[in-house]
């Protein structure tokens, strides 16, 4: 049993000690005289979401099938114990050794939200590695990032030694025998940063340099070194059936947030909407071939003993042998007591079926994503969800005895109007009507049906063909959701519309830092500076020290996030390949402009070029898949 | 059929509560395969019993559980298969088969030996070890208790049972029944208030011996003469799986 970084007093007195002791079920030990690499595996955000992550679970198990290699986990500590280790000192440590992060070679972080930035720069800080790169010495393990924000990185790109582009599954072993080559070499920290560079899906920001025009865009982005790639192509792994994935996942203790096996079926989506990062970012679609899904449901629900499966991907009803999959869990798990979850399903009455033998449908909500009020908006944003599709769902579902209803909606996407927003409440408004209608007085279970209404605001982000969209200013956002507000309260059934709505100033700088450049690294390091940490989480949130640090930097949140865009305009995030080409984003951008809508990769190739992968749904058969995207 | 399990928590996972405990286990046996019975229903779950819960920074050698079995593959390799499919800082040290009838582990515990240490540097500012005597000679131990509602005065003398003073530790048997459970630390608060002195910061290092439960009148000769006779309150206590068998 390790001895514990943390004394017996301080773990006393701060808030889930078992956050901090490591020695999980599964979770891995090596002996240290036999790995010559040792590497912390970040997630920065507290111990119950870090743990749900399910790429951290992928990558430490493979970290740690490679020969020398131990792969530990460290996750940003609870502001209690953040206040006692600047306090007394204490570097901040890895679960699995307990030894101080500083001691590593490489410290890898996964960059799942944007919210997240300022508990980098606090993993940074505790593990006592200087935040800036450049300040970085030999005695310093390697920053590396990665995760859906690494497609963006240049807001955080003074705080990484390198960023990985793309899935990890395909070029961190070549990486790792890279960095012992340099070692053994005596090379140092500086020749292994440059020789990485030129490895497929690396970025090193010091090795590139950027000029700003008199407006504020960018003029050139360019290396500053010879060999030094141009562009940076983001990697994919093209055998998702052949490929790592943990047959052991880790059992915490204490609750996390999922705590549960997860299953991935698929990586990516045929649906493109236009708003969503993650349905450009992963393309193209590949499916996990169902017999090896079958075989790791089993191991990992044997080997972790958890009492709950779920299936995950963007959008699960579109995995073609869904039906054979869920047959099979129902089959083998019902008689070994295994619950099985199944997040983002179209409703239908094959998924309303299978939810009424899985599910307590008397406890449990269906969710329709609409994403919109208006068929009209829909087409604008390319969701193909009718408002036909919705009502015959609920339906089925109020039929079936559901009798709550979960609807998002995004408010502030690009051409909304005043009516679209009421379209929104006035389908909330339909659905309760459905339900009044469908089931018989004498049948309704206290005569109720509850529907949970919850609006986001709408970020542009990049990578999306609403990259170049002007994003609402923060009384706008208010202003919509008063209207959508008071439009609920002049709906028949309101009084069984619950109306939620997310928080503006959050939404503001998400759009700040999704498309934010280079020069908005300095206002992190100033809020930092200011206290701020754990930004995600509501109650430590503190916006007027956001607002102060990007007026102290002279930097205007209006460029970033309100800015009309013009679409030759050079984009920070422009040198990064993401497999999706800028010609077609453009086009899609100018198709939502005309309400147009564009078929699902199934039905039509859009000609989006992540065809050059020679991987997943490019190569498979086209076919009328009318079925629209639900989640 | 079922099960008592004897476990001992000892290390770093002193620090994962009670909760936690019960999730390691309702895990733990789907790994080791154990042929746990579930409660019938739309949300089944495993039916297993805690004896005493067990504080946050406390450690224990005598921790219970039970649960029901449809089927048993005997007592060694059932511990045999809880322990490799479990973690270190949990150690099963136990698995009996109960008679029929047999009330769960929570509603058996009578009462817990606790072994109290000060740490280095936390001693009491007077000669304690002197001092026990007089304070457990006394008819009555007045403690205030704090609940979430209210405070209230209550007696704990007569839940102390016995009490020794071996080195440097303290001793304690003292009532861990659901009404009249006594935590060993506030026995030590009280005996430092009355010779005005007061706790320092997390000072106290405890280790649960064992739990005990009354002995039941049929209980077999052999286990009765391990008994603990409470002259007080004429009470015979014997360790929880004390009434199981080794099968």
């Amino acid at each position: 049993m390790n001895k514990l970084a943390l004394s017996d007093d301080i773990l006393m007195k701060i808030e889930k000690p078992a956050r901090y002791i490591g020695g999980e079920v599964n979770s891995v030990v090596k002996d240290k005289s036999e790995v010559d690499m040792r590497i912390a595996m970040c997630f920065p955000d507290v111990y119950e979401i870090g743990m749900s992550h399910l790429g951290i679970q992928i990558l430490y198990d493979m970290f740690n099938k490679f020969k020398g290699v131990w792969c530990e986990r460290v996750y940003s500590p609870w502001v209690d114990l953040d206040a006692v280790m600047r306090k007394e000192n204490i570097p901040l440590f890895a679960l699995e050794s307990q030894d101080p992060i500083k001691e590593f070679d490489w410290l890898c972080i996964t960059i799942q939200y944007e919210m997240c930035y300022t508990n980098i720069l606090q993993v940074l800080d505790l593990s006592g590695i200087p935040l800036l790169s450049k300040q970085r010495g030999e005695d310093c393990p390697i920053v590396i990032g990665g995760g859906p924000c690494a497609y963006n990185p240049e807001p955080i790109a003074d705080f990484f030694d390198i960023f990985y582009i793309g899935e990890g599954e395909t070029q961190y072993e070549a990486l790792v025998a890279l960095y012992r080559e340099c070692c053994d070499s005596g090379l140092g920290r500086k020749e292994f940063l440059r020789r990485a560079a030129k490895l497929p899906g690396m970025y090193v920001p010091a090795f590139y340099e950027v000029t700003y025009k008199e407006d504020g865009t960018i003029e050139a982005f360019t290396p500053t070194e010879e060999g030094i790639p141009k562009t940076v192509l983001k990697e994919i792994e093209k055998e998702v059936s052949n490929t790592y994935y943990p047959e052991k996942p880790l059992v915490p203790f204490m609750r996390v947030t999922q705590d549960r096996v997860v299953l991935e079926i698929m990586r990516g989506c045929i649906r493109g909407c236009r708003f969503c990062q993650a349905g450009q970012i992963y393309r193209p679609v590949r499916e996990r071939d169902i017999e090896m899904l079958k075989e790791y449901a089993v191991k990992m629900l044997k080997n972790s003993g958890q009492e709950e499966i779920s299936l995950s991907s963007l959008s699960s009803s579109d995995y073609k042998k869904l039906p054979e999959l869920i047959d099979f869990l129902i089959e083998d798990c019902s008689k070994n007591h295994v619950n099985i979850s199944l997040p983002s399903l179209r409703i239908d009455a094959f998924s309303l079926d299978v939810m009424s033998k899985v599910q307590d449908v008397k406890k449990t909500s269906l969710t329709f994503a609409p994403e919109a009020g208006s068929q009209r908006l829909r087409n604008v944003i390319n969701k193909g969800l009718t408002e036909e599709d919705i009502i015959n769902g609920a339906t089925l579902a109020f039929e079936g005895g559901w009798t709550r209803v979960k609807l998002y909606f995004m408010l502030g996407l690009p051409t909304e109007t005043e009516e679209d927003i009421r379209g929104l409440a006035e389908l909330s408004n339909k659905i309760a009507a459905t339900f009044f209608d469908t089931v018989p007085k004498d049948k309704r279970v206290n005569g109720k049906v509850q529907i949970v209404t919850s609006t986001s605001f709408f970020i542009p982000k990049p990578f999306t063909p609403f990259q170049w969209a002007k994003q609402c200013t923060k009384e706008e956002f208010l202003d919509k959701a008063y209207i959508t507000k008071k439009a609920i309260s002049e709906q028949l059934n309101q009084r069984s519309i619950k109306y939620n709505w997310h928080e503006a100033d959050t939404s503001v700088l998400e759009g700040v830092l999704a498309r934010g450049d280079r020069r908005v690294g300095e206002a992190l390091l100033k809020v930092y500076e200011k206290g701020a940490i754990y930004d995600a989480w509501s109650e430590y949130f503190d916006n007027a020290k956001w607002l102060e640090a990007f007026d102290e930097c002279g930097l205007d949140i209006g460029f970033y996030t309100t800015r009309e865009r013009s679409l030759d305009e050079i984009f920070p995030w422009d040198f990064i390949d993401c497999g999706v080409t800028k010609e077609f984003l453009k086009r899609e951008w100018l198709k939502a402009q005309k309400e147009e809508i564009s078929y699902n990769c199934r039905k039509q190739c859009q000609g989006c070029g992540a065809n050059r992968f020679e991987s997943g749904v490019c190569f498979d058969e086209h076919y009328d898949d009318n079925t629209p995207c639900w989640s | 059929m079922k099960i008592r399990i004897k476990f001992r928590k000892y290390g770093n996972l002193k620090f994962i509560g009670h909760l936690d405990v019960q999730r390691f286990f309702q895990k733990c046996v789907r790994r080791a395969g154990i042929d746990v019975a579930y409660t019938t229903g739309f949300s089944p779950h495993q039916i297993m019993s805690f004896a005493a819960p067990l504080g946050i920074g406390l450690e224990s050698g005598g921790e219970y559980m039970d649960m029901e079995v449809n089927s048993f593959s005997g007592s060694e390799d059932t511990v045999k298969r809880l322990n490799e499919a479990g973690a270190e800082g949990i150690e099963i040290l136990s698995a009996k088969v109960l008679p029929e009838g047999a009330g769960n582990a929570m509603a058996s515990v009578a009462a817990a030996g606790y072994t109290i240490r000060f740490r280095e540097g936390r001693e009491p500012d007077f000669d304690w070890k002197e001092k026990l005597a007089d304070f457990f000679a006394k008819e009555s131990i007045m403690i205030t208790k704090e609940t979430k509602k209210s405070t209230m005065e209550m007696d704990i003398r007569p839940g102390i049972y016995e009490w020794s003073l071996k080195d440097e530790a303290l001793y304690l048997l003292v009532d861990a029944s659901s009404s009249g459970n006594i935590k060993p630390g506030m026995v030590v608060e009280a005996f430092l208030s009355e010779n005005g002195d007061a706790l320092k910061e997390n000072a106290l290092l405890i280790y649960r011996e064992e739990t005990y439960m009354e002995a039941p009148t049929d209980l077999n000769n052999e286990a009765l003469e391990t008994a603990i006779t409470v002259q007080t309150c004429n009470k015979k206590l014997v360790p929880l799986d004390a009434i199981g068998e080794v099968i």
